[in-house]
């Protein structure tokens, strides 16, 4: 009975522990990263440039 | 929560279409805001869009890659991968659910009344598929005379695009009518079917066919602000199972890559077992709504 109790106990305890977790941090700095390569590079220039003309295309259209 | 879900869809909504003077303008905005990755689906060549879709962006740019190339420009999709990843890994597919108007869409026709239907699990998969397939092979490898790929996604199939810009420029721009052919009406039936199926199932399109939801996705086991299941509260009673707008047994898949983050289980779970989690850290335990929690059955 004392096993299941502790045991229980240790679950909750595991259940109820709060650890910041870093996978996040890490994903948000890779692509932050990625994104600095590309501004770098100058591609948000060419990004405006697709996305202010009307790409007929895209819209089957064309 | 659902009550602050809405206002910030309709918020977000207006934020990425802002552009409202197009019925005297007759054409989509031009302005530097484009620069500007849209979180959810929303085209960019609809006339009210203020910033860019980051799937149309990215074809694009996998499409004029050899170009690019050719002339010294390393124009290969960093910036936009880079846009969504960090998005990803903030929110993950919480953008379905919190910013896309395509999704928005979708639940309004939900409400209309009619017998619902349940949709098959493994069609989840095709989301993947047209991903891979057509928003970064065939934009890459399938080429023209001039060397040049097509966005295969935005041009045979995407109906948000179709919705939001086709129909508008076919009225704005009466002239574009005459360039009208087979592909359009591909896509006109494509966009009818996912109007149809969105009255009687939940998020048709979002659960089957989007691949920047598949993308958000990748992100749902790692992402910064997610839903915790508290395993101590949790009763398996499956009152989380009958709400979920995307079909997730939260349950038994807490990070399920189909999770937009609702908060539609989190509502209905009698025990406060579904909480919110910032980097790990839980900001929201309440005490069990009167309910007592059953015994967790402890394994030997």
């Amino acid at each position: 009975m004392l096993e299941i109790g502790i045991r229980m106990k240790k679950q909750n305890d595991k259940a109820t522990k709060q650890k910041i977790k870093i996978a996040p941090f890490v994903a948000i700095f890779i692509f932050l990263v990625l994104g600095a390569i590309g501004i770098s590079l100058g591609e948000p220039a060419r990004v405006l440039q697709q996305a202010t003309q009307i790409c007929l295309e895209c819209i089957g259209i064309g | 929560m659902d009550l602050v879900r809405k206002w910030v869809q309709a918020l977000v909504f207006l934020l990425t279409n802002g552009f409202w003077s197009f019925p005297v303008t007759r054409g989509i905005y031009q302005g530097p805001l484009k620069v500007l990755c849209s979180p959810g689906l929303n085209c960019y060549s609809c006339p009210a869009a203020t910033t860019y879709c980051p799937l149309g962006a990215l074809q694009q740019l996998l499409a004029g890659i050899r170009m690019a190339l050719e002339s010294g420009q390393l124009f290969v999709g960093f910036y936009v991968v880079g846009t969504m990843g960090v998005i990803g890994s903030f929110v993950g597919r919480m953008v379905c659910g919190w910013a896309c108007p395509f999704g928005l869409l979708q639940e309004l026709l939900f409400k209309i009344p009619s017998p619902k239907f349940n949709i098959w699990r493994h069609l989840r998969y095709i989301k993947y598929v047209l991903l891979v397939v057509m928003v970064i092979l065939l934009p890459l490898f399938a080429l023209d005379e001039y060397g040049l790929g097509a966005p295969s996604f935005c041009k045979y199939f995407c109906p948000a695009g179709t919705l939001e810009a086709g129909f508008p420029m076919l009225i704005l721009q009466p002239g574009l009518r005459a360039n009208l052919g087979l592909i359009f009406v591909i896509k006109v039936l494509f966009l009818i079917l996912f109007i149809v199926w969105s009255v009687l199932a939940s998020r048709p399109f979002c659960r089957t066919s989007c691949p920047l939801g598949a993308f958000y996705g990748l992100f749902n086991k790692i992402k910064l602000v997610r839903l915790r299941l508290d395993p101590v509260r949790c009763t398996n009673c499956a009152a989380c199972h009958d709400v979920c707008p995307m079909g997730v047994r939260f349950n038994e898949a807490p990070d399920d890559m189909e999770c937009i983050s609702c908060f539609a289980c989190s509502k209905v779970c009698a025990y406060n077992a579904i909480n919110i989690e910032i980097g790990g850290v839980e900001i929201t335990k309440q005490p069990t709504r009167g309910a007592t929690p059953k015994p967790q059955k402890i394994l030997p």
